[in-house]
């Protein structure tokens, strides 16, 4: 089979088998030691780690070097790119450097608005979408041309990940948006965690409508739910974020919480795994990274098929 | 037009706080129709100013005076006295005024008493809303008439993004989310369709960052 990219997590998801991925955010600071840990806890339960890029708009250490401390412990990443804060020449220059750093997943993304994070008065770039940003790498990779339509030298083999939130509205409009990201470039999605499963079905139903199932591996979020604190805000404070009274309620009544939201969460991968078109399940373990094993291992998504080391590019 | 909010009175009394002879400029377009520089709030502002030089012991000469446009250089000649009377002039016009202001007035500091804040509209009295960024290249005929490049938090070209909820942006639940109403407006049009396609990748050097943008109309000039 001819690979865009090489990756793990291409030839996991070329080859039919179901995909673990995890989040794995980096530090705000200067030490490669919370990468490096995050990494070895995980490495062997997910094939793909994605670094986070200055997620909800707070300054961290940049995705790209993140990815670089995985990639030294063999773990392979995925590079989160937001474009609040490069612009195109910004955008391809990190490109080259993270494809001669031996990155191959990108995950493209517009970004939280930086109104939520640490530097609310920052100027956001936006130069271009994340709509955009699909289009512009999948030039460099098949065209190997910059946007200006300069050559690039050498071999840009990136596999090139799109987010898709079904609980964002207009609803229907979801779908044609995935159908944009897909003909502009994705190979895989990652979506929104999912906590309102009948609404993800309703939008999956509309996907496989569209065959687009066909054509992009849709990766299915997820987040453990640690406390009654962390629903009530994501159900509150999070835009785009569907989370049922009925699952806030459980964590309010649970003995114990944590036990109760890796209990919601396997239930979800649960149902996750039999919609048909999920092609992997994307675990966001916001602060609680330690939790992920346990549920890999227990929604029976071990162990980790083995890759074989031959790119196939 | 263009909407202006007057600055703190706290900012504008410390800008002033040199001058005892002061001409307060307003301007009779925009800035008027927005309650921020017209005859009427120069007025107001004077007032305050000489209350507080009072409170503070202080002498000052304040003359009042608003025209037409003043970013118009043909209507600037008449205030010409004024100005010379003056040590500073305190203009409510909008950005474009002040600097007209200082360009036909070189020799005299010409202040700014007013944010100059966006291209937009009366949505009722009281409230205005941006509509226009000004971007050089308008794409109104593929949005169904409403601007994503002004009116997006993110200037999306493809959006919604995910942040959309209940028609509204995700900064804030006064925002409405430009991409519902864009969908909405194109559906009732019957117009769905024109956002099966993917926008392309603009070009922001006719929008400001191609250098400072101007307009030379052989068919006009002399």
């Amino acid at each position: 089979m001819i690979m865009k990219s090489g990756s793990n997590l291409e030839k996991i998801l070329s080859g039919g088998q179901f995909s673990v991925t995890a989040e794995c955010g980096p530090p705000k600071g200067t030490s490669a030691k919370v990468i490096q840990r995050k990494g070895e806890l995980l490495k062997s339960y997910c094939d793909a780690l994605n670094v986070t890029d200055n997620q909800t708009a707070i300054v961290r250490m940049s995705s790209l070097s993140g990815c670089v401390f995985l990639k030294q412990l063999n773990v392979e990443p995925v590079m989160q790119m937001v474009v609040r804060d490069r612009n195109r020449l910004a955008i391809q220059s990190d490109i080259l450097g993270a494809v001669a750093l031996g990155i191959r997943n990108v995950l493209c993304l517009s970004g939280d608005h930086q109104k939520f994070g640490n530097h609310p008065t920052a100027k956001g770039v936006y130069d271009i979408d994340s709509m955009q940003l699909l289009q512009t790498l999948k030039q460099m990779r098949d065209e190997k041309k910059f946007l200006s339509g300069d050559d690039i030298s050498g071999e840009v083999p990136l596999f090139l990940g799109a987010a898709a939130n079904p609980f964002a509205d207009p609803f229907e409009f979801r779908v044609t948006r995935l159908a944009k990201k897909i003909k502009a470039g994705a190979d895989f999605i990652q979506t929104q965690a999912i906590f309102d499963v009948p609404k993800f079905i309703r939008w999956m139903d509309m996907v496989r409508e569209r065959g687009l199932d066909q054509k992009v591996h849709i990766l299915a979020g997820v987040i453990p739910v640690k406390s009654v604190g962390m629903a009530r805000y994501m159900r509150n404070n999070v835009s785009g974020l569907s989370v049922p009274e009925e699952l806030v309620d459980r964590m309010a009544d649970a003995k114990d919480a944590k036990e109760e939201g890796v209990k919601i969460c396997l239930e979800i991968i649960e149902q996750i795994k039999e919609i048909k078109g999920i092609h992997g399940v994307h675990i966001m373990a916001v602060v609680w990274e330690d939790i992920v094993p346990g549920i890999v291992e227990k929604a029976g998504l071990m162990p980790r098929p083995a890759v074989s080391d031959q790119a196939g590019i | 037009m263009i909407v202006g909010q007057q600055k703190d009175f706290d900012e504008i009394k410390k800008m002033i706080s040199a001058y005892s002879r002061i001409l307060v400029l307003g301007c009779q377009t925009c800035v008027a129709i927005s309650f921020a520089g017209g005859m009427r709030e120069v007025e107001i502002l004077a007032s305050m100013i000489r209350m507080d030089r009072k409170m503070a012991g202080q002498d000052v000469e304040i003359k009042e005076e608003a025209i037409l446009r003043q970013c118009d250089f043909e209507f600037l000649d008449s205030v010409k006295d004024l100005v010379a009377g003056c040590d500073v002039v305190l203009s409510l016009a909008c950005g474009i005024g002040v600097q007209a202001m200082a360009e036909r007035y070189p020799d005299k500091v010409i202040l700014p008493g007013l944010n100059t804040t966006f291209m937009g509209v009366t949505e009722e009295m009281g409230i205005w809303s941006e509509r226009c960024a000004g971007c050089g290249d308008c794409i109104l005929d593929k949005t169904g008439g409403l601007c994503p490049i002004a009116r997006c938090s993110k200037g999306l070209l493809n959006g919604p993004c995910g942040g959309s909820v209940n028609g509204k942006c995700e900064i804030s639940p006064d925002v409405d989310c430009v991409w519902q109403l864009i969908i909405d407006r194109l559906k009732a049009l019957n117009q769905l369709e024109k956002l099966e396609e993917i926008f392309p990748i603009k070009d922001w050097s006719v929008s400001g960052h191609g250098g400072t943008r101007k307009i030379v109309r052989e068919d006009l000039t002399a």
